[in-house]
C-alpha cells in the first residue's frame, strides 16, 4: 500500500506518522527503541557523583584499546602479511595491534574484578554483566586466533600445544587451529563481528541500566539520584 | 628479582616458570598479574579530580 505524504507532516517522533502505520514493524521498534533508550539517557550530559573514582574508568579504556585494535587490524588487512613482517612502517602498526590487545585484557581484567566486587549485576543488570563475561571469553577466542595467525614459530608452537586440547573436547574436526587459513577467517571476521556486536549490545545495556552505584550509597542516595539526570533505576535497587 | 628484571629485559632465552603444585607459570605472565593487582589497587585509593570540584 502507498501512502501519499506531505513531507511537512513527516515528523521524527516516536509515534507513527498516520494512525494506521501504528501496527507497522518499522513504528513498534522505533517506538520500543526509543522507550528503552531516549536520547538523553544514550548520551547523558553528566554522570552519577559516585562515577568520579578511577576504578570506573577502565571500561572506556578497555573501549578505546579495542577501538586501537581494530583500526590496526584494519591497517594490517589493507597492506598484508609481507608488509606487516618486512617494513618497518608495519613490523609498527603489528605491535601496536599486539599491545593494543595487552592493554585490552589488562584494562579488561581489572574493569572485571571492580565490577565483580561492586557485585555490578545488582539492580536489574545481569544481562550488562554477562553480556561483559561473554564478550570477555569471545576475546579470548579472537586474541587466541590472532597469536596463531602470527606465521612465526611462537604461532606454530602454540597451535600444535593447542591442538591437542581442542582434540580432547570434540572440537577438533570443525575447529582445526594447525588450519592457517581457517584460523586467520575466524581471527578477522567471525570473532571481531561477535566481539562488536557484545560490546555494543554491552555499552547498551550500561546506558539503559545506569551504572552500578557502590554498595554503600543507596542509604543516602537523595544526592546519588538528584544527579542521576533521571535514570530511576539506575541503582537503587539491589 | 634478579631472574625477573631479566626475563623483561632479554627475551632471547626459554622463559622462566614457577611451579605451585600442578600450576606452572611463566614469570612474565606473573609481572603482568602482579601489575594488574597493583594498578587495581591504586585505583581504589587514588582520589578522582572532577572538574570545576563540585559533586557532579
Amino acid at each position: 500500500m502507498t501512502v501519499d505524504l506531505n513531507p511537512d507532516e513527516a515528523t521524527a517522533g516516536a509515534a507513527a506518522d498516520l494512525p494506521e502505520d501504528a501496527d507497522q514493524w518499522t513504528a513498534r521498534l522505533r517506538n520500543a527503541a526509543l522507550e528503552a533508550l531516549p536520547p538523553q539517557r544514550l548520551m547523558p550530559d553528566r554522570q552519577p557523583a559516585y562515577v568520579a573514582s578511577w576504578i570506573y574508568v577502565f571500561g572506556v579504556l578497555t573501549l578505546a584499546a579495542l577501538a586501537v585494535v581494530i583500526l590496526t587490524g584494519m591497517v594490517l588487512a589493507i597492506f598484508g602479511p609481507a608488509w606487516w613482517h618486512d617494513s618497518s612502517a608495519g613490523l609498527f602498526v603489528n605491535s601496536l595491534h599486539l599491545w593494543s590487545v595487552e592493554v585490552f585484557f589488562f584494562a579488561m581484567v581489572v574493569h572485571l574484578w571492580g565490577k565483580f566486587f561492586m557485585a555490578a549485576w545488582r539492580g536489574r543488570r545481569r544481562a550488562t554483566w554477562i553480556t561483559g563475561v561473554v564478550s570477555f571469553v569471545v576475546s579470548v577466542g579472537a586474541a587466541f586466533t590472532g597469536y596463531l595467525s602470527q606465521q612465526n614459530f611462537d604461532s606454530q608452537w602454540i597451535s600444535t600445544q593447542a591442538k591437542d586440547g581442542i582434540n580432547a573436547t570434540g572440537a577438533g574436526a570443525i575447529f582445526n587451529v594447525t588450519n592457517f587459513g581457517q584460523m586467520l577467517m575466524w581471527h578477522i571476521m567471525l570473532l571481531p563481528l561477535v566481539v562488536a556486536i557484545l560490546v555494543g549490545l554491552h555499552i547498551l545495556l550500561v546506558r539503559r541500566r545506569g551504572v552500578v552505584p557502590p554498595f554503600a550509597e543507596p542509604a543516602e542516595a537523595g544526592g546519588t539520584e538528584a544527579v542521576n539526570g533521571g535514570l530511576a533505576e539506575s541503582g537503587e535497587v539491589r | 628479582m634478579q631472574g625477573i628484571l631479566g626475563s623483561l629485559v632479554d627475551l632471547n632465552h626459554p622463559g622462566h616458570y614457577i611451579h605451585w603444585g600442578f600450576i606452572q607459570l611463566s614469570v612474565a605472565n606473573l609481572v603482568v598479574i602482579a601489575l594488574m593487582v597493583l594498578v587495581f589497587m591504586v585505583a581504589l585509593v587514588v582520589p578522582f579530580r572532577r572538574h570545576g570540584g563540585g559533586e557532579r
